[in-house]
């Protein structure tokens, strides 16, 4: 049952920047050129028409060059960004795992970040208050908890904030190569983590320069280039045109 | 509506937790810690005393109550006014990563100086005892500046914190601003002269002044001027209703320019 439901539908998301060409140095020159309608921008479209629909428990990889638009596609979907046109219908809770810890206040000690970037996500007070120990231990800093964030290593923040996005489980996940989280030790654990979820039919958004990584974890994939899906379809399919195009 | 309802519902933690923050976070490491809250409105109040009514010879008895009556809300306006001003870009970093309403930051920067200007009344109950200002009847009325002075600072938050995003100098223009805003208050001088002369409408034209010279003649045991109460209201309401539909319009262009 819900075998064939649907999670995610994109349907035909186009997003535009301005790029703004020249240099405008004072306000007076600014009012000139705006008066005489005289400001240039390039334009350009981080993506264009794309549209795909993902069932639930469908783990789409997304592949394709720096710049082709994957960072911002995952953005649109997690709703940072709000396409020029087109939509994005989500079915069921989303957790973004775009920069893990983006919530995180330096000054504030580890404990205190629990609840803040808790919040962030939209969990309650009491849902924290109950999952908290499960936090500390996962993400191993019992010791450290009461000191201020600005004192932690890379490594230590990024496991705190896997702790804390992946307490729940989402029906939608994003990840934005976060499975290179930490050292090797906790590599695993974060991996068997996500691993659990995957078997719990959650559906997934997995982007990598990996594409042993893709192929392992994904059954759908598609290519972006220039902001537009040149492929899409089965991993292995999508696998080996991309195979190609990166020789 | 429906939506905004339930989305408040669910990121009600967050506003509180952005609340806390700001409160925490303002006194962490300084000796005194939250003390400060109620120190440095009397330290201030005791120099504009010495300079305004010692050595300029404005003579009024509980000349201190009055300057820190005024003082007391036109610095919880310019706190809050700046706060959600610089509200989104302060937050950037988790704009651009996370989807959270927008509107949660600079409203959140409101509330966390509206509850430090609420804890810094405690001095003015002070001083109004020493100086021998007794409460009288007329005092509730207080509770109706100290509670319009919120959307006031509230719409004109969202209003500069929408348009700062877009036009960075609004940060320096409000710093003007605030000046003047603060000369037409009145805090530090009796304004009976200027009132009576032609200029008067440069006092009575600022909300500010309406709510600080009512929430004075509370404290004084004054008539109330409803004129100018109302005016005060009424300019609440219509600020706040500006600042929230400018925000509204222009929330999703934000992260193109932070």
């Amino acid at each position: 049952m819900g075998e064939n439901k649907l999670a995610l539908e994109v349907n035909d998301v186009s997003i535009k920047f301005n790029l703004s060409k020249e240099k405008l140095d004072s306000l007076k020159e600014y009012m000139i050129k705006f008066l005489k309608r005289q400001i240039k921008y390039d334009e350009f479209w981080a993506l264009k028409n794309v549209s795909f629909t993902l069932n639930k428990g469908d783990r789409l990889g997304i592949l394709g060059l720096n710049g082709a638009g994957k960072s911002t596609l995952l953005k649109v979907i997690a709703g940072v960004y709000k396409p020029t046109t087109g939509t994005v219908k989500k079915h069921g809770k989303i957790a973004p795992m775009l920069e893990l810890g983006a919530g995180f206040d330096p000054q504030y000690t580890g404990r205190e970040n629990i609840f803040l970037y808790g919040a962030v996500l939209g969990f309650s007070k009491e849902f924290l208050k109950s999952k908290y120990d499960e936090i500390v231990a996962f993400s191993e800093l019992e010791k450290f908890i009461d000191v201020p964030l600005k004192n932690y290593s890379s490594g230590m923040r990024a496991r705190l904030g896997f702790a804390i996005a992946t307490i729940v489980e989402p029906e939608i996940l994003i990840l934005d190569e976060v499975l290179s989280v930490g050292d090797a030790k906790f590599k695993k654990k974060s991996e068997a983590r996500i691993m659990s979820m995957f078997d719990k039919g959650v559906t997934v958004l997995f982007v990598s320069h990996s594409l042993e990584q893709v192929k392992r974890l994904c059954n759908k994939a598609i290519i972006l280039e220039q902001g537009q899906i040149v492929a899409s379809g089965d991993v292995e399919e999508v696998a080996e045109i991309y195979e190609q195009k990166t020789k | 509506m429906n939506r905004y309802v339930s989305g408040f519902c669910q990121y009600r933690l967050l506003l509180w937790e952005l609340v806390k923050k700001g409160i925490k976070l303002k006194y962490r490491r300084s000796y005194l810690g939250i003390i400060w809250t109620l120190l440095e409105p009397l330290l201030q109040t005791a120099v504009l005393t010495i300079v305004f009514g010692t050595l300029l010879g404005t003579r009024t008895k509980n000349f201190a109550v009055y300057i820190l009556a005024g003082r007391l809300l036109y610095s919880f306006f310019s706190g809050a006014t700046n706060g959600a001003m610089r509200a989104i870009r302060a937050n950037s970093a988790m704009i651009k990563k996370v989807y959270v309403p927008k509107y949660l930051y600079p409203l959140s920067a409101v509330l966390f100086n509206y509850i430090i200007f609420l804890i810094s009344l405690i001095v003015l109950v002070i001083v109004c005892l020493f100086f021998k200002v007794y409460p009288t009847w007329n005092l509730l009325y207080a509770f109706l500046p100290l509670f319009l002075i919120l959307p006031f600072s509230l719409g004109v938050g969202m209003i500069l914190g929408t348009v700062s995003v877009f036009f960075r100098d609004m940060e320096y223009l409000w710093g003007v601003a605030l000046m003047l805003i603060m000369y037409t208050s009145a805090i530090f001088y009796d304004p009976t002269n200027i009132l009576k002369s032609e200029y008067a409408l440069v006092l009575k034209l600022n909300p500010l002044f309406c709510l600080i010279s009512n929430f004075r003649a509370a404290v004084f045991n004054d008539p109330i001027n409803w004129k100018m109460m109302a005016y005060a209201a009424a300019a609440s309401v219509v600020v706040m209703i500006l600042g929230f539909y400018m925000f509204y319009k222009k929330q999703d262009k934000f992260i193109l320019h932070i």
